[in-house]
């Protein structure tokens, strides 16, 4: 392992070779260990189920007959629970292991009481497990990002303020002066979240607004979801492990701050552009299309503080498991927000509007961004929670191969089929049930992509599981797993 | 950063800004629209000032009786995750030119519906004028029992769990579905498909779906 050339374990909590340095952090993820660990095999359990539902949602786009007498199975139903299971079950669960492991170590603030940070968490995916079944048994609320009923949405609401209060507790009794980047992401979204969605429970579902303003809060909330929620986790996580894994400092200090504040400003009015062209008004359409056009700042502005803070270290990044799954989702990040600028456009989303388009889009964000980011946290955050390795670099290298060649083969073909469906929609001398058929090959080919992925979920889960219950037959390895056979140090 | 109260007040104020802009402001602008006749007229008293016509019929109406009902059934089927109910002005998309409906759908249309299923999607047809199109009860039954009857390689989920297949007993019922001859999906000899009281308010629901009146902002021209 590299030393922090530039700066002292005193400014730089985030890198350091100092033994009392590294004694404090372990005893702090000794304060998180098991609250940690019940997150992420939530998370990993919950990912294994909504893969279920996607593949069989995604089956069920070109075979409708499949499973067709099942009602709990229908299409609308069985993607509404595969959305939920990953949103907020695979999303949530791994963003409150490794978004408030990162600020407890960032703070440096062990987690105190971390019996109620349990039981919230244990009720969270009670409150979720109610939900999606309700979702399956016919309770689903057709509210995009929304679906669950009415009844199982209080308990997620307190079990998430039970949850997030820690982190914001982490923050307030933190050591140092410095406050870290990752830290204000992840204070932000801690924050940001239940607003979201409070207000959108009360505002479309408790006590319906009147008429379209439903949507306009819908779209507020949902595409926040994505921009205020994971997207600040997700580049929290990436902030994080970048200059941990290398062992230097991120590259810009101004473009930090300059990327959150940016972000913070005008992503939360983007939303409105899955409106484009509906029946609300048409200023509220502008404003959302300016801030989408705007997000190309922070995302460029990111983008280039990620790269210059790898760049020239290609072989160390390629070597760790971590970083191999954080650059992707970096990379990732950068080329899904800049699409989803242009799709905001009336001219492009004329045509990618109501289409498989945006269907990619979406996992583009929430997969190969969000989720590939995650899954790097996992690989650096286990082996010092439980202070042993991964057992198997060929089911990591899986695992990476399998992901990033499904998510890319399900962006490329929703995307392109999506936009071949557009241009044929707007053609009305095709007639409709004509455009219908010519996206089947495309879906099969999404389908296709998600039996890639779900190899990739398997190997990990198999690793993990591994690592957790089978710690005598790991064997006891000199330094962490990489993913290559070079004989040099490093970090996983 | 370690000016941390400007770091709390940027975090509020980001999210404000647009919660305000956005959420409150749409609300003042469109929460207390209310029903209007399909053309306005001036006011006797002020020529400068256009009111309803009186005694002219109020739109949009609110859907009553077993198509309420039945939008119960489209919103626990999940309908609204491949249908939109909304149609775009003439010269964006081909909705018009589809038969999606006779002009754009405005905030006005929406007002009476207690949850609103603009839709985001369109892997089948828009639907919020479904009602005004040349497709029957008989029509819509057949399609929901199993969409390759009448729209042969749609990729739309038969929905038979919502009818009831049984033993003919003496005259066949008069809501049994009539299958076109030799149908492969029709039932076997002796035995009827019959429509369950979820299947008859889906439809009664989708009958109801017409925008086939004007409003002032949004007038059907013809």
């Amino acid at each position: 392992m590299s030393d922090s050339p530039s700066k002292s374990p005193q400014e730089s909590p985030y890198s350091s070779s100092n033994e009392a340095v590294r004694a404090e952090l372990s005893e702090i993820d000794a304060s998180i260990r098991s609250a940690a660990l019940f997150f992420v095999i939530s998370a990993i359990s919950w990912l294994m189920l909504g893969t279920i539902f996607a593949l069989l949602a995604a089956f069920k786009a070109h075979e409708p007959d499949f499973a067709g007498t099942f009602e709990f199975l229908t299409f609308g139903r069985v993607r509404s629970a595969h959305l939920n299971a990953m949103a907020l079950g695979w999303g949530n669960n791994i963003i409150f292991a490794v978004g408030l492991w990162i600020m407890a170590r960032l703070c440096r603030a062990p987690i105190h009481h971390k019996g109620i940070l349990l039981i919230a968490g244990i009720f969270w995916n009670i409150g979720l497990s109610v939900g999606i079944f309700g979702i399956l048994r016919g309770d689903i609320t057709s509210v995009e990002w929304l679906e669950i009923p009415h009844y199982a949405t209080p308990l997620l609401v307190i079990s998430y303020a039970l949850i997030g209060v820690w982190g914001v507790m982490a923050f307030r009794f933190r050591k140092g002066d410095h406050v870290y980047v990752s830290q204000w992401y992840i204070l932000a979204a801690l924050f940001w979240f239940p607003w979201l969605y409070v207000v959108a429970q009360i505002m479309i579902i408790w006590f319906p607004a009147r008429g379209v303003v439903q949507s306009v809060t819908n779209w507020w909330f949902a595409h926040n979801v994505l921009g205020l929620w994971l997207t600040p986790m997700a580049l929290a996580t990436a902030y994080y492990l970048i200059p941990k894994v290398l062992g230097r400092p991120i590259y810009s200090y101004y473009l930090s701050v300059l990327g959150f504040w940016a972000l913070a400003i005008f992503y939360n009015w983007a939303g409105v552009h899955h409106l484009i062209g509906g029946p609300i008004p048409v200023w509220l359409i502008s404003a959302g299309i300016v801030a989408s056009v705007m997000m190309v700042i922070p995302v460029i502005v990111v983008g280039i503080n990620h790269h210059m803070s790898v760049v020239g270290l290609h072989k160390e990044v390629w070597r760790s498991p971590t970083l191999r799954f954080v650059v992707f989702g970096a990379i990732s990040y950068t080329l899904v927000s800049l699409i989803g600028s242009a799709m905001a456009l009336r001219t492009v989303n004329q045509i990618t509007h109501f289409t498989h388009f945006t269907v990619g889009h979406a996992h583009h964000g929430v997969y190969a961004f969000f989720t590939m980011i995650m899954f790097g946290g996992v690989y650096y955050m286990m082996p010092r929670l439980l202070k042993r390795e991964w057992p198997s670099a060929g089911l990591i290298k899986i695992h990476f191969w399998c992901c990033a060649i499904g998510i890319t083969i399900m962006v490329v073909a929703l995307q392109v089929g999506g936009w071949i469906q557009g241009l044929e929609m707007n053609n009305a001398e095709i007639p409709f049930l004509e455009t219908v058929q010519n996206t089947i090959p495309w879906l099969k080919a999404r389908s296709v992509s998600g039996i890639f992925l779900t190899v990739g979920h398997v190997a990990f889960a198999i690793n993990f599981f591994w690592m957790l219950f089978a710690a005598g037959a790991v064997r006891a390895k000199q330094g962490p797993t990489l993913l290559d056979d070079s004989k040099e140090g490093g970090i996983a | 950063m370690k000016n941390l109260p400007l770091l709390f007040c940027g975090i509020f104020f980001a999210l404000a800004f647009s919660f305000t802009g956005l959420i409150l402001t749409s609300n003042i602008q469109l929460g207390s629209l209310t029903q209007t006749t399909e053309m306005l007229v001036p006011s006797d008293a002020d020529p400068s000032i256009m009111v309803m016509a009186e005694g002219e019929p109020l739109f949009p109406t609110k859907p009553v009786g077993l198509a309420q009902q039945g939008k119960e059934v489209y919103i626990s089927m999940g309908c609204m995750y491949c249908h939109s109910q909304q149609v775009r002005r003439a010269d964006f998309g081909a909705d018009i030119d589809r038969g999606w409906g006779p002009r754009q759908t405005v905030a006005r249309d929406y007002i009476l519906q207690e949850r609103v299923l603009l839709g985001t999607m369109r892997t089948g047809p828009d639907l919020v004028h479904v009602g005004g199109r040349p497709l029957n009860a008989d029509w819509h039954h057949l399609h929901l029992y199993n969409p390759q009857i009448t729209s042969k390689g749609s990729t739309m989920p038969p929905y038979a769990f919502l009818y009831e297949t049984r033993e003919i007993d003496g005259a066949p019922a008069t809501d049994a579905l009539q299958f076109p001859p030799n149908s492969e999906y029709g039932p076997e000899p002796g035995y009827e498909v019959v429509p369950t009281r979820r299947a008859k308010a889906l439809v009664e629901y989708l009958l109801s779906l017409k925008i086939n009146y004007s409003l002032p902002e949004a007038p059907i021209l013809e």
